[in-house]
């Protein structure tokens, strides 16, 4: 049995029996990353001497008994979590040298729950993208194809758990960031609830949209993951505080009954023929399983790309002010003054589509244009919203495609940014109106790349999206594909 | 065109960034097109409809007024690019 064909519970069980050691799991999950990481590129940093030295001490802990549900497994988050004593970049250049002087709140509960935090995974810079390419770290690769990106931002988070390099990982999405690079690697990715995880020690982007997910390699996994990372934090005033159900328990409650909504504004012409024979292919399977299906339409949806880039890069370019060269991050100064080292810092600092981003922000935001972008996208944002809340009335939750084609050539889109944001149409809408989201395989276009099925709940509906993603997943078995490498 | 070469050097130096020549018109050509996809907000008639802020309802979040350990000088100076003493060292600000 190879390393990377277990789940996380498959791995509690061998640690739990004895047949295996949280050491050697880690030894082989760094072997894993040595061996293939040249090719992905997934990995910004890798904690070999700190993941082995926590992996003895969860040997010691299985060996003491009654031990939490990850202890001794090896995980990887985005390169976006602050994690205590090790370099946190975001992939950027302007915190190439910074150490983390705490933990993001995930990466705390992770750890209390035992896990073995073994890297940082490559992202785009700031999480302004779609391909993860924008990283200071160079683009990631899709390992299904290596000339393809993995998706964005958190396509290192991705192609890990595709490549088997990790079981799982965290990632985070804030316009379909975790969702959309799960579904070009053929893996798992849940956009949970605005206000379920805590973003403290998430180095924000929006923060009216950021939110933290699992990636995984099945349902169950993600779900175990969910649970050890969800939950009300105080040190987060827009962490909501209500109970965590058990994710695990409720997963193989079916579908029978379920009604589940087709917006038709997601089933455009533009779709790739691939896709959407997956998709149709994926509603059918919900049928025989017994769910209703049904049409709706989500009337706003043409306006989520231009309203959700207008607040994003506002929020963006008010976030990104901090890295000003004083507390943290490079410094660059020729001797220019106050302001002169400012403008050199975050010039040399930032790559191009944050600056681009920024730029946009500061626009959008600036004297008399404030009322005309900004608040007229929030107004924009009350309507799309209330688009989800009147369909919620009428459905258990949506079923659609998770993004237009499948994974595209690395370069393909980098000169052409409005292109590259019109790919982000159909997750774009669940960041705005707040609700959680997942993406799972459903099939393999022509050319072997995985298409993934979205599935959208209604906000804190987490265990309902999960236990109808977990019947779909029981009755397939696309996720059991993994890529050659 | 939605926004000039002129507009873009003021709002860069608002967002204290200094862009080169080159980059200028790149990125001039860039925000005309993203602003000019953007202005599709302006079909949907918004009057009367409150804007939205976060997702979630939520109000301000209180807590209790306790003393807590703090993350202490050194690691608040970890990551400083320059110090001197226990602060945080700048360029000169006043002349």
């Amino acid at each position: 049995m190879k390393f990377h064909d277990l789940s996380i519970q498959e791995m509690r069980q061998k640690l739990l029996a004895g047949e295996t050691t949280s050491v050697e799991l880690t030894q082989q999950c760094l072997q894993r990353i040595e061996a293939t990481d040249d090719r992905l590129n997934a990995f910004i940093t890798v904690c070999e001497e700190e993941a082995l030295a926590a992996a003895a001490v969860a040997d010691q802990q299985l060996a003491s008994g009654n031990t939490p549900l990850l202890t001794g497994i090896p995980l990887a988050v985005k390169d976006i979590f602050n994690t205590l004593d090790v370099r946190t970049t975001c992939a950027s250049k302007i915190l190439d040298n910074y150490i983390s002087p705490y933990d993001a709140t995930a990466v705390a509960k992770l750890r209390e729950q035992g896990a073995v935090i073994v890297g940082k995974l490559n992202m785009d810079e700031f999480a302004m993208g779609s391909s993860s390419e924008n990283s200071a770290a160079g683009a990631v690769h899709n390992p299904w194809d290596l000339e393809r990106v993995p998706g964005g931002s958190s396509g290192g988070s991705a192609a890990a758990v595709a490549a088997g390099q990790v079981v799982a990982t965290l990632g985070t999405d804030t316009g379909g960031s975790v969702r959309q690079p799960a579904s070009h690697c053929g893996v798992v990715g849940l956009k949970p609830t605005y206000g379920r995880v805590s973003r403290y020690g998430v180095i924000a982007y929006a923060s009216s949209l950021d939110q933290v997910g699992p990636v995984a390699g099945n349902v169950a996994d993600c779900a175990l993951l969910l649970g050890a990372v969800a939950g009300y934090d105080p040190a987060d005033s827009t962490s909501v505080d209500c109970p965590v159900p058990d994710y695990l328990e409720t997963l193989d409650g079916g579908v029978v009954g379920k009604k589940i909504g087709l917006p038709k504004e997601y089933f455009i012409d533009g779709l790739d023929p691939d896709i959407k024979k997956a998709v149709d292919a994926a509603i059918e399977t919900y049928r025989q399983l017994g769910a209703e299906i049904v049409s709706v339409s989500l009337p706003h949806t043409d306006y989520s790309v231009a309203c959700y880039y207008l607040i994003a890069m506002a929020e963006a370019s008010s976030n990104l002010a901090r890295y000003d060269g004083v507390r943290f991050g490079n410094r660059e100064d020729d001797g220019d003054g106050l302001i002169g080292m400012y403008q050199q810092t975050r010039s040399a600092g930032f790559g191009d589509e944050v600056k681009r981003r920024i730029m946009l922000g500061t626009y959008a935001l600036s004297s008399g244009y404030y009322e005309a972008y900004y608040i007229k996208a929030q107004k924009v944002r009350t309507l799309i919203r209330q688009d989800f809340l009147n369909v919620f009335e009428q459905v258990d939750f949506l079923l659609t495609p998770i993004a237009p084609t499948p994974a595209f050539k690395i370069g393909e889109k980098v000169n052409d940014p409005l292109q590259m944001y019109l790919s982000d149409i159909f997750t774009i809408p669940t960041n705005l109106a707040g609700t959680c989201a997942m993406s799972l395989p459903c099939g393999f276009s022509g050319d072997d790349l995985p298409i993934g099925l979205q599935l959208i709940g209604k906000p804190f509906a987490e265990a309902e999206i999960l236990q109808a993603a977990y019947a779909f997943e029981q009755a397939t078995d696309w996720h059991q594909r993994v890529p050659e490498l | 065109m939605k926004i000039n070469q002129q507009d873009v050097e003021h709002v860069a130096r608002l967002a204290r960034l200094s862009l080169a020549p080159d980059d200028l018109g790149i990125m001039t050509g860039q925000m005309d097109a993203i602003l000019g996809y953007v202005d599709k907000l302006n079909e949907l008639d918004t009057s009367g409809i409150e804007p939205l802020a976060h997702a979630v309802p939520m109000s301000n979040a209180f807590r209790e007024d306790e003393v807590t350990e703090p993350i202490g000088i050194e690691r608040t100076l970890q990551n400083a690019p320059q110090r001197n003493d226990n602060y945080f060292k700048v360029p000169k600000i006043i002349e």
